[in-house]
């Protein structure tokens, strides 16, 4: 199992209220997921040339106060840092090529697991409520997140193995689901010069994707090329810096629903994680069909 | 209509529920239950075995009304996976929408959906019957035994694959038919099966409309010059 959700707030009074939505949605599906957690915020997007990097470090008690000196310091660009233990963002008009060879070089115990004007990230190995405590979801404030409960079956429970997973720049994908070709689809990005971080599926399907959005696909095309690519189960739930898309195989085998509303579009795993959200009694409550892409625009 | 005893999912846990149900449900005399706040629990009201009617009012989860007997389940709302899984008898009634597997495994009793259904709707049911005033997904009736499964609307891919000897009445549009099934045209018994099963389930529907899905037995025995294609 896994458990995935997603809330995407159309009705921008809502928006500092994101996190006290989506929190008891990502606590609820827990259950399906209980050995990892994590969450993609898309704020308002940073204006140019500025990036907001993600980053990632196993010492709770790392001193990012030292990572950002060395920052300002060895790379000469101005940036702020937010950081909550484990996890920080620094913000910055920096290119990301040059802070991913800077960071190669002077940080390497520290990761980088997002990149982009909008997105922001928290994913770490442990109980999804103790999590959710942890990064202070219920305080999230933004436009859309997606969020996804991890129950390990085919590889590493570790928090490089957390979903979301990232490539690119603002996109994100989780998975509930497995591939039984990750390997060959590895092998094949590989040979075009795209670099792994881990040797979970998931990562394999989320490279996939934005690597034909880098050759030109919109993320439909992208996606209807997988079909005939990606060999497994999967409900998809991935998010840009304006939307949310989701899409399930052929088989639809891994649960999904969605209730939309005239503020937002909510998606879960099971309805049950739904239950509290506003006027969702009288929401369009619907299962999403096998291999139809559905997009909801900001 | 006889007082119901109410029980509210929102101050109350499944299990108190579900053990009055199982316990209680039967002796006391008892014969309308409601519960109040569903919110999409798992296994509402399953194992029931109770001359009881049962009005669940709003979403429900997975398992609902799983393995009922004499019980009358009605839910007011949408359903999650396996609603009225491996039914033994009675009736139960969705007023929204099924998700997977409604009445997998069902030996006997009858399935009520008044929406849609989704994939695997009828998977392996060995004697019960379903009607579907809505379509139903894809894989629907795979591997069923036996019973009835009556659609009012359309069915999707692989309708009936690998099917033993359950019958399938489809109003709308087949998009295809599954490994081993075929289309026969309709006889005077089977216009009045359908008939009958509607009117059990209250749903209208034009009765000369349906089509007949049955098993075209060529897997019962293993042809190794097959080469897997049926």
């Amino acid at each position: 199992m896994c458990g995935i959700v997603g809330l995407l707030l159309k009705n921008t009074g809502m928006r500092d209220h994101l996190g006290q939505l989506v929190t008891p949605m990502f606590n609820c599906m827990a259950t399906r997921g209980p050995d990892s957690g994590g969450m993609a915020v898309f704020r308002e997007p940073l204006a140019e040339p500025e990036r907001r990097f993600g980053l990632f470090t196993p010492l709770a008690d790392f001193d990012w106060s030292s990572f950002h000196t060395s920052f300002t310091r060895d790379t000469g660009v101005d940036g702020r840092i937010h950081s909550i233990e484990s996890h920080a963002s620094e913000i910055s008009s920096i290119a990301a090529s040059d802070f991913r060879a800077w960071l190669a070089e002077a940080w390497p115990n520290v990761h980088l697991i997002s990149v982009g004007r909008a997105i922001e990230m928290y994913k770490d190995e442990g109980h999804p409520g103790e999590i959710a405590d942890r990064f202070h979801f219920t305080e999230i404030t933004g436009t859309h997140v997606v969020g996804h409960t991890r129950m390990a079956t085919e590889s590493a429970v570790s928090p490089a193995h957390a979903h979301p997973y990232t490539a690119g720049e603002d996109f994100c994908l989780v998975h509930n689901g497995s591939l039984s070709n990750p390997y060959s689809i590895r092998r094949e990005l590989e040979t075009r010069g795209i670099e792994f971080e881990t040797d979970n599926d998931t990562e394999a399907g989320c490279r996939f994707l934005e690597w034909r959005m880098r050759e030109g696909d919109t993320l439909e095309q992208a996606i209807e090329t997988s079909f005939s690519v990606l060999d497994g189960f999967f409900t998809f739930l991935m998010a840009t810096s304006d939307r949310m898309v989701l899409v399930r195989d052929a088989f639809a085998c891994k649960p999904a629903v969605a209730a939309e509303t005239d503020d937002y579009i909510a998606v879960s795993s099971e309805f049950r994680s739904l239950a509290h959200l506003p006027d969702i009694k009288s929401a369009n409550v619907f299962e999403p069909a096998p291999e139809q892409i559905y997009s909801w625009t900001l | 209509m006889a007082e119901a005893l109410q029980f509210d999912l929102a101050r109350q846990t499944i299990r108190e529920i579900n053990q009055f149900l199982h316990q209680e449900a039967s002796t006391n005399g008892v014969e309308l239950i409601e519960i109040l706040n569903p919110d999409g629990i798992h296994s509402i009201a399953a194992g029931v075995d109770a001359n009881v009617a049962v009005e669940i009012r709003g979403h429900a989860g997975y398992f609902v009304a799983g393995m009922n007997k004499c019980a009358s389940v009605t839910v007011h709302g949408n359903v999650g996976w396996s609603v009225a899984e491996n039914i033994i008898s009675g009736t139960v009634r969705v007023k929204g929408h099924a998700s997977e597997c409604a009445g997998a495994s069902g030996h006997g009793g009858l399935v009520v959906v008044e929406g849609d259904a989704s994939s695997r709707c009828g998977i392996s049911m060995k004697g019960c019957n379903i009607v579907v005033g809505g379509s139903v997904g894809h894989f629907s009736a795979f591997m069923a035994q036996a019973g009835t499964l009556v659609v009012c609307g359309d069915a999707g891919p692989n309708l009936g694959d690998s099917l033993y000897e359950a019958t399938i009445y489809v109003r709308g549009k087949i998009h295809s038919l599954g490994a081993d099934t075929q289309e026969e045209e309709m006889q005077p018994a089977d216009i009045q099966c359908v008939a009958r099963l509607l009117e059990a389930a209250v749903i209208e529907s034009d009765v000369g409309d349906f089509k007949r899905v049955v098993s075209a037995r060529r897997l019962y025995h293993w042809n190794a010059d097959a080469h897997q294609e049926y």
